[in-house]
């Protein structure tokens, strides 16, 4: 027998997994709950959120996290991607985009680091275009060729080759919106104690 | 010993209950084999586009970004899950001594899971992805793969409650907790309720728990069965199979939030399962120890029996991603490798050179039994073999050492960036040449399944390299 009693077998399967519930999910979940939002930290924009749904559509976390890593574990200081990331930065992510992979760089405050719409475009559109050693895709299904921009319309600055019969190319909404989410991303305001 | 004792140890009752499980294992493992195909292909695109970004560029579905967790979906809840299910069906019946209970519903479960998996890969591939790692499918897929695994487990669990056999062997345990274990972890880590931090939280509990609770039991069931029964001699300790069981229900559990540290989740939640995963080195020592003991002084039986050699090259791994990982849950090791390709070496040689290794070479044993058909070409066995064996081996040193030096220079602030990432692309083009040895080697298995299931091969018996009975 594996145990005294089977009934006793069942019980301990249970009891391991409630047990590992309680310890990873609901007691971090209460003192979680009691921690407030950052002071600094606003609620995403319409279009911000729209923007964030375009990043989890096209899979960014798999290569870019959203934390940053305290001083001395890690190069996230000496690069100056932010200050260490806490529970309150993240209050109004669902769902949460903190990523496992840094095959590209940390995202959580790539807007305070490049606040440039057009820098934005011409990367999303040919990242090999602005970093030659890149090897992020290219997402030209965010925007489209046209024969002429429209009034106060942002132009993607890409080179003829991309452009066959002349004309302009421009962002479509999704990519105005995932820029402007991408440019949004700014935790550098200072954390409460 | 009474006569009824005496019956259900023959070879003709074990073939009764082998041809009543025929048709649901064969569903389940045909599902797997096709499943295990889109998957390999699906993960070669990913690979490629890493040294080759320009590569089908033009296409939104097959954007890397897609395209990698539609591998992961696939090739866990398609190719490990189904082919996994096959094989577990299969066991409890054997280790229960009576026919496996419900067939009818593990049909039900086989169509469900497929539909599950089809239209969860497909959501993830048109852009309908939860955006949340293992738990990429839509909530509709994920709630119809649920009702699927209640089917599987209501036939697992009545074959148990009918069951003949007085005595019930360790593989039967892991069976039967992973039943009752994964359809309440997979339905909580789904509710959609949670957010920010502990959403995190959520996602690694049962990110890591899916190996803990699912696929390492598949694994461990089925190598605890295999070694012995081809070698023909019992487990070496008893004792020390209870004591790796509960240990590994124990601490398992907690490992979780090692993907979390150095990030944004309480101190005291990372270094628990910091504990948990180094106190992994008691259950892993224990299933080592027993089925070393096991196999010592047979290893020669690794050149004729293609299930032991499969099975006991997975068991290997298994001890060998075990303390990789206690190792890699230290914080000093997570500073270098967290980030990195060094981890997606390590869930391969978890997922592949341990429980899909298991998986083959359980398959090799199994289909015979259930067709009554010897398989064919012992050659393209050998060859399914060395492809994965030295295309996973490959794999886990280009991404291994590419991975750790990544991470050597990303903590350094003094590398720019784009050096950090050029410094991969070598390793990256390594890791898609084994990774397409192993889809060679899967071409070669599907071949052989499907000449299987139409019988190319001699009549059961009168093969001259059959296995152990």
């Amino acid at each position: 027998m594996i145990f005294i009693r089977l009934w006793m077998f069942f019980a301990g399967v249970l009891a391991v997994l409630f047990l590992g519930w309680v310890g990873l999910v609901g007691a971090p979940g209460v003192q979680l709950a009691a921690l407030p939002a950052q002071t600094g930290l606003r609620p995403y924009t319409y279009q911000q959120e729209h923007g964030r749904q375009i990043y989890i559509r096209e899979g960014c976390v798999y290569c870019h996290t959203q934390q940053t890593r305290p001083p001395g574990f890690g190069g996230d200081q000496g690069r100056r991607w932010g200050r260490p990331s806490v529970p309150g930065d993240y209050v109004f992510d669902q769902p949460h985009l903190l990523g496992t992979s840094r095959t590209g760089p940390d995202l959580l405050n790539i807007g305070a680091r490049q606040p440039s719409a057009e820098w934005h475009y011409a990367h999303l559109f040919n990242p090999r275009a602005v970093v030659p050693q890149s090897i992020m895709p290219r997402f030209p299904w965010l925007f489209e060729l046209k024969a002429a921009a429209d009034p106060g319309e942002p132009v993607v600055d890409a080179p003829a080759e991309f452009r066959p019969g002349g004309g302009v190319i421009t962002p479509t909404r999704e990519g105005v919106d995932l820029v402007e989410y991408l440019r949004g991303m700014d935790r550098t305001y200072p954390v409460k104690p | 010993m009474t006569s009824i004792t005496k019956e259900l140890e023959t070879v003709e009752f074990r073939e009764r209950l082998d041809a009543e499980s025929a048709i649901p294992v064969l569903v389940f493992l045909a599902s797997g084999v096709l499943w295990l195909l889109v998957g390999s292909a699906l993960g070669i695109i990913a690979s490629i586009k890493l040294h080759a970004p320009d590569w089908l560029a033009t296409i939104p579905q097959l954007t890397f970004g897609r395209v990698r967790p539609a591998h992961l979906d696939v090739v866990a809840y398609g190719w490990a899950s189904l082919a996994g299910v096959g094989c577990l069906i299969w066991l409890t019946s054997r280790l229960c001594k009576t026919p496996i209970r419900q067939r009818g519903a593990l049909i039900a479960s086989a169509a469900l899971w497929n539909l599950g998996v089809l239209y969860g890969t497909g959501a993830v591939l048109f852009g309908y992805s939860q955006g949340v790692e293992w738990l990429e499918y839509p909530l509709p897929a994920a709630a119809i793969i649920a009702v699927a695994f209640l089917l599987f487990a209501w036939s697992i669990l009545s074959t148990f409650h009918a069951r003949q056999a007085e005595h019930l062997y360790v593989s039967l345990w892991y069976v039967i907790a992973s039943v009752v274990w994964f359809p309440i972890l997979f339905v909580v880590a789904n509710l959609p309720i949670y957010s920010g931090v502990e959403h995190a939280a959520v996602n690694w509990w049962y990110g890591h728990n899916a190996l803990a609770i699912w696929f390492t039991p598949i694994g461990l069931a089925l190598a605890y069965y295999m070694i012995p029964k081809v070698i023909g001699r019992p487990i070496y300790s008893y004792y020390l199979s209870l004591l790796g069981f509960w240990s590994f229900a124990l601490f398992y559990n907690w490992n979780g939030i090692h993907h979390l540290v150095g990030g944004p989740v309480p101190t005291w939640l990372q270094t628990i399962s910091i504990i948990a995963s180094v106190l992994m080195v008691i259950p892993v020592m224990a299933v080592a120890v027993n089925h070393h003991m096991t196999t010592i002084g047979h290893f020669k039986l690794l050149r004729t029996s293609p299930t032991l050699r499969f099975t006991v090259f997975g068991a290997m791994c298994y001890t060998a991603v075990s303390f990789q990982g206690s190792a890699e849950a230290l914080r000093n090791t997570q500073e270098v490798v967290h980030f990195t390709h060094y981890t997606v070496g390590h869930a391969h040689l978890g997922v592949y050179a341990f429980l899909s290794m298991i998986l083959f070479g359980s398959m090799y044993y199994i289909i015979p039994r259930v067709t009554a058909w010897d398989w064919p070409r012992p050659g393209a066995i050998r060859l399914h073999f060395w492809l994965a064996a030295l295309g996973i081996s490959l794999y886990f040193l280009a991404l291994t050492i590419g991975g750790w030096l990544q991470g050597m220079a990303m903590n350094n602030p003094a590398e720019p960036f784009v050096n950090v990432v050029a410094g991969t692309r070598g390793w990256l083009i390594l890791r898609s040449i084994g990774g397409s040895m192993m889809g060679l080697g899967h071409l070669v298995f599907a071949f052989l399944f499907f000449e299987m299931l139409w019988r190319a091969g001699p009549r059961r018996g009168a093969s001259p390299w059959e296995d152990a009975k």
